[in-house]
């Protein structure tokens, strides 16, 4: 239902006239596309970390990974109608760059860009999640490791020598894929399209978590030592799910950059990357929609908080992160679940002790995240 | 040293000459000097700079001063019988409805009692000029620091003269060579002048200049020395002896940069110790990731911050003692709200490292948003202490600053406290019993709540520690942490958990490796490639350089 509002309904809104009562301004519209790429992350972060356990400090990478690649096919896009007139982007002009780098060429291809957009940060993640998993670098570890990966990333996408825009990254586009940007069509068009790669993806993750891998991906959160002796590779499994989510916060990046019309490293960093998993946490992790209203919600307070009150933001998302952690760990999702789960009982008037015990046992095993005989 | 004492001797018989011409030429105006001052009256600009150069190199000193009234506007040119002469004006006054001046002679002061202002014409000194003039009584004010009782100011004026080579400036230097007792500033003296020797010089005092100089290991003489080794007009001793010099100098360089670095790997891996040490006691102990501790690192940083100013307003005579009274302060204040961390909400959540990790950054927005409205965005000013500032000389071309060296001390009994602190105390011995097997020692009557508690209130103590370091070293402001807190991890990480030589270890290598490489890499490719060198390292050794081993190594 969801799905057909999003994809449908909000964009016949955008149609309507200014003064009609559902009319969506284009404004707004854009602000979903860019809540709707972020939630697209959020599922994949949700796979990695609320079903197989993984906690990743570094998707900002991934995502940035994917929004370069299609920034830098955006940036070739303008062409000689930049500012400095030049065929190559102004920032090449500024660094004295006079010849397009090695690496920016293929780039011109529309093919190869939307190819780069998955495989460049699939493959990144394949090769630094092989060499994690295959260590068996996990728990904190990893996220250590990820984060260090984000920072790092920081770094290099902030230097000139890169030919990647430095600090300011690659921005003004002026067309996408020939249609130009300043156009209120094709702003709705690149929400629609965000739309149904969510719906896709959702429907992927979904899919994968209903499958017979989807619950030794589970079985690997609560008790990797424990599927490891029953002769799975929890690596495999691990890497697998770590490529998709790789794969997914590429293709979020991708439909970020056009529809934002910037992208710098700013995205890339340690604090966006571990923003991205407090979607997943203040959603719920372990239910894919959770994930998808967390970055949903979160992105709406952030934007209405940063422009209203911009001292408390980082005050409220401190706060936020350990709510989610102390009150809510299963979210708003398994918050709202346990108040309707409440209602029920009050209505069916059976509050029996063993009902109480079992729905108490559960959510404790759901918030360790794993049985309570493995923790340290 | 023994075969230095040739090359300053002859210095001296050279000097002795130069010095019977200076006299010579200030007993009575040279017909250069009478050419000069005419010039000065005069409208023609490049002779008016020509002239005040003549003046300024007869190294008189009353001709220096007369260039300094010159730059003040205080010169007058007065016409008598129809011959110009130049005038100093002294205090101005007004007689009756006229201006008058008191006036002296231009070079030998003599008063020349007061007349109307309007019989002089001001000699006056544009910016060229005023330009032209400055180099001179620089190198006048150069020559006075070399009296300074501050052996620093002393040492650099000397360095200051040897730069400038002046040949005026070698009776001076040589002067002062004899007076002087500081091992440093003789070096920086004999420097400055056989430097000026090299430039000024004949053939044989050159070579002799040029082998000192190799002698001195003088690294600002290699320009000089590479230009008389090329210098086809310069006789084949000299040339061998510059070539001799500069291999020597080059082959010191080698070893000065070499100590340079390892001392500057040793003084980054202190800091990354003095980070860790509390952020892997914490991890060891309690499985508790602690991202908020760049953010108690700050705190400690802004508790000395605090001091520094109370300690101004209150006892500005006794401001440098203000950071002895700042360690103490900056480590409770760190622990104080380590301990209600700790008590509030960390120990909620223990046996779940992934919810302490986000539960702990969360923490860490606050208190560095908090940081950022009680004290504001821009970073504030921390002054060193005087006895932190300035550095120890230890060889020549190599000066190790004492606020790293103060660093690589502290880390040093940080290291050594916590060590007697968990081998031969009993807190440290329930701490390891704790971190060992919580539930058996809980069962042994160790209260393990207790434990946690003051060994974080510790762990964020030393932070509050490391972040007072830190304000002698770098930047003060809200986001002093996060600058530090991936390295910190990384050292945790590499060093494994639980054992603290792991640490201490870890942190040394990935310092001196940092520093190691950042020559050739520059900063950003050098943390890059530390990062992959981590990664690859744990490649082999997954759980750091001290894997826990046996049953308690599934975390």
């Amino acid at each position: 239902m969801a799905a057909v509002v999003f994809t449908v309904v909000l964009p016949v809104c955008n149609t309507l006239p200014a003064g009609s009562p559902l009319a969506i301004s284009n404004f707004t519209l854009n602000l979903f596309g860019k809540f709707l790429t972020y939630a697209i992350l959020a599922l994949g972060l949700d796979l990695l970390w609320g079903y197989a356990g993984v906690l990743s400090l570094g998707h900002g990478v991934f995502f940035g990974l994917g929004a370069y690649a299609m920034g830098m096919h955006l940036m070739l896009e303008i062409g000689s109608k930049s500012v400095y007139q030049s065929v190559l982007p102004d920032f090449m002009v500024w660094n004295q760059v006079t010849a397009l780098p090695l690496f920016w060429k293929p780039f011109q291809s529309t093919a190869f860009t939307l190819a780069a957009v998955v495989l460049v940060p699939g493959l990144f993640g394949l090769a630094f999640g092989y060499l994690a998993f295959r260590s068996r670098i996990r728990g904190v570890y990893f996220s250590i490791i990820t984060q260090a990966l984000a920072l790092s990333a920081w770094l290099v996408f902030n230097r000139n020598e890169m030919n990647l825009g430095g600090t300011n990254g690659l921005a003004d586009f002026k067309t996408v894929f020939g249609f130009p940007l300043n156009r209120p069509g094709t702003q709705r068009g690149l929400y629609v399209v965000t739309a149904l790669t969510l719906v896709a993806a959702y429907l992927l993750c979904r899919w994968i978590t209903l499958t017979r891998a989807g619950k030794v991906i589970v079985a690997i959160r609560d008790s990797e030592t424990r599927v490891l002796f029953s002769g799975y590779s929890p690596a495999a499994y691990k890497l697998f799910v770590f490529v998709v989510s790789a794969v997914l916060a590429g293709l979020a990046g991708a439909l970020y950059a056009p529809q934002v019309g910037i992208i710098t490293p700013a995205k890339i960093g340690v604090l966006p990357s571990i923003e991205m998993v407090v979607w997943v946490a203040a959603g719920g992790r372990g239910t894919l929609y959770g994930a998808v209203l967390g970055a949903f919600g979160v992105n709406w307070i952030q934007s209405w908080l940063t422009t209203s009150y911009p001292d408390f933001w980082l005050l409220f998302l401190g706060g936020l992160f350990m709510g989610a952690v102390l009150f809510f760990p299963d979210g708003i999702v398994g918050a709202l679940g346990r108040l309707s789960g409440r209602a029920r009982r009050m209505m069916t008037r059976r509050g029996d002790r063993a009902s109480r015990d079992t729905a108490r046992l559960s959510r404790a095993t759901h918030v360790m995240g794993r049985p309570q005989g493995s923790d340290k | 040293m023994s075969y230095r004492s040739p090359v300053l001797l002859s210095l001296v018989v050279w000097l002795a000459a130069g010095a019977a011409g200076h006299a010579a030429a200030a007993s009575a105006p040279s017909p250069e000097v009478a050419g000069a001052l005419a010039d000065l009256t005069g409208d023609d600009a490049d002779r008016r700079e020509a002239a005040v150069t003549v003046l300024g190199q007869t190294q008189d000193p009353k001709w220096r001063q007369f260039l300094g009234a010159l730059r003040d506007g205080s010169v007058y040119a007065r016409t008598r019988a129809g011959k110009t002469e130049l005038v100093l004006g002294g205090t101005k006054a007004t007689r009756g409805d006229q201006d008058v001046i008191e006036i002296t002679g231009a070079y030998d002061r003599r008063p020349l009692g007061t007349v109307p202002l309007t019989e002089l014409k001001e000699v006056a000194a544009d910016r060229r000029l005023r330009l032209a003039i400055k180099p001179f009584l620089d190198a006048d004010e150069t020559q006075a620091q070399l009296a300074d009782p501050d052996p620093a100011v002393r040492r650099g004026a000397a360095v200051k003269l040897g730069n400038q080579a002046a040949a005026g400036a070698a009776p001076v230097v040589e002067e002062a060579l004899k007076k002087e007792g500081d091992r440093w500033v003789r070096h920086a003296l004999a420097e400055a002048l056989a430097l000026i020797h090299l430039a000024h010089g004949t053939a044989a005092p050159r070579a002799a200049a040029a082998e000192a100089l190799g002698t001195l290991h003088s690294e600002s003489a290699v320009p000089a020395l590479q230009r008389l080794a090329a210098d086809t007009g310069a006789s084949p001793a000299e040339r061998e002896a510059a070539v001799h010099a500069i291999r020597r100098i080059e082959r010191w360089g080698l070893l000065t940069r070499t100590v340079e670095t390892v001392f500057q790997g040793a003084s980054l891996g202190s800091i990354l110790l003095l980070m860790a040490l509390g952020l892997a006691v914490v991890f060891g102990l309690m499985g508790v990731i602690n991202m908020a501790h760049g953010e108690l690192m700050a705190l400690g940083a802004y508790a000395t911050f605090v001091v520094q100013n109370w300690f101004r307003a209150a006892w500005p005579a006794h401001f440098d003692a203000y950071f002895l009274v700042a360690l103490p302060v900056s480590f409770l204040v760190a622990a104080a709200v380590g301990l209600v961390l700790e008590r509030g909400v960390i120990r909620f959540l223990y046996g779940r490292p992934l919810e302490t990790l986000l539960l702990t950054w969360g923490a860490s927005l606050i208190i560095q948003q908090g940081l950022r409205l009680w004290f504001g965005a821009a970073n504030v000013d921390v002054s060193s202490p005087s006895w932190l500032s300035g550095g120890v000389p230890v060889m020549v071309g190599l000066t190790l600053p004492y606020n790293r060296v103060f660093i690589i001390g502290l880390a040093t009994v940080s290291v050594a406290a916590m060590y007697w602190l968990l081998f031969r105390t009993s807190a440290g011995l329930r701490i390891r019993a704790v971190t060992q097997n919580r539930a058996m020692s809980s069962c042994l009557g160790v209260r393990a709540g207790v434990v946690d508690a003051t060994t974080f209130a510790f762990g964020a103590g030393l932070a509050g520690l490391a972040g007072c370091a830190l304000t002698q070293i770098g930047n003060v402001g809200p986001s002093l942490g996060q600058n530090y807190i991936v390295d910190s991890f990384m050292v945790v990480v590499t060093g494994g958990v639980g054992k603290l030589a792991g640490t201490i270890l870890a942190s040394a290598g990935l310092g001196g490796l940092t520093k190691g490489i950042e020559p050739a890499l520059g900063a950003v490719f050098g943390k890059v490639a530390i990062l992959v060198g981590v990664i690859l390292f744990l490649q082999r050794r997954p759980a750091g350089l001290f894997a826990t081993r046996g049953r308690n190594a599934e975390a």
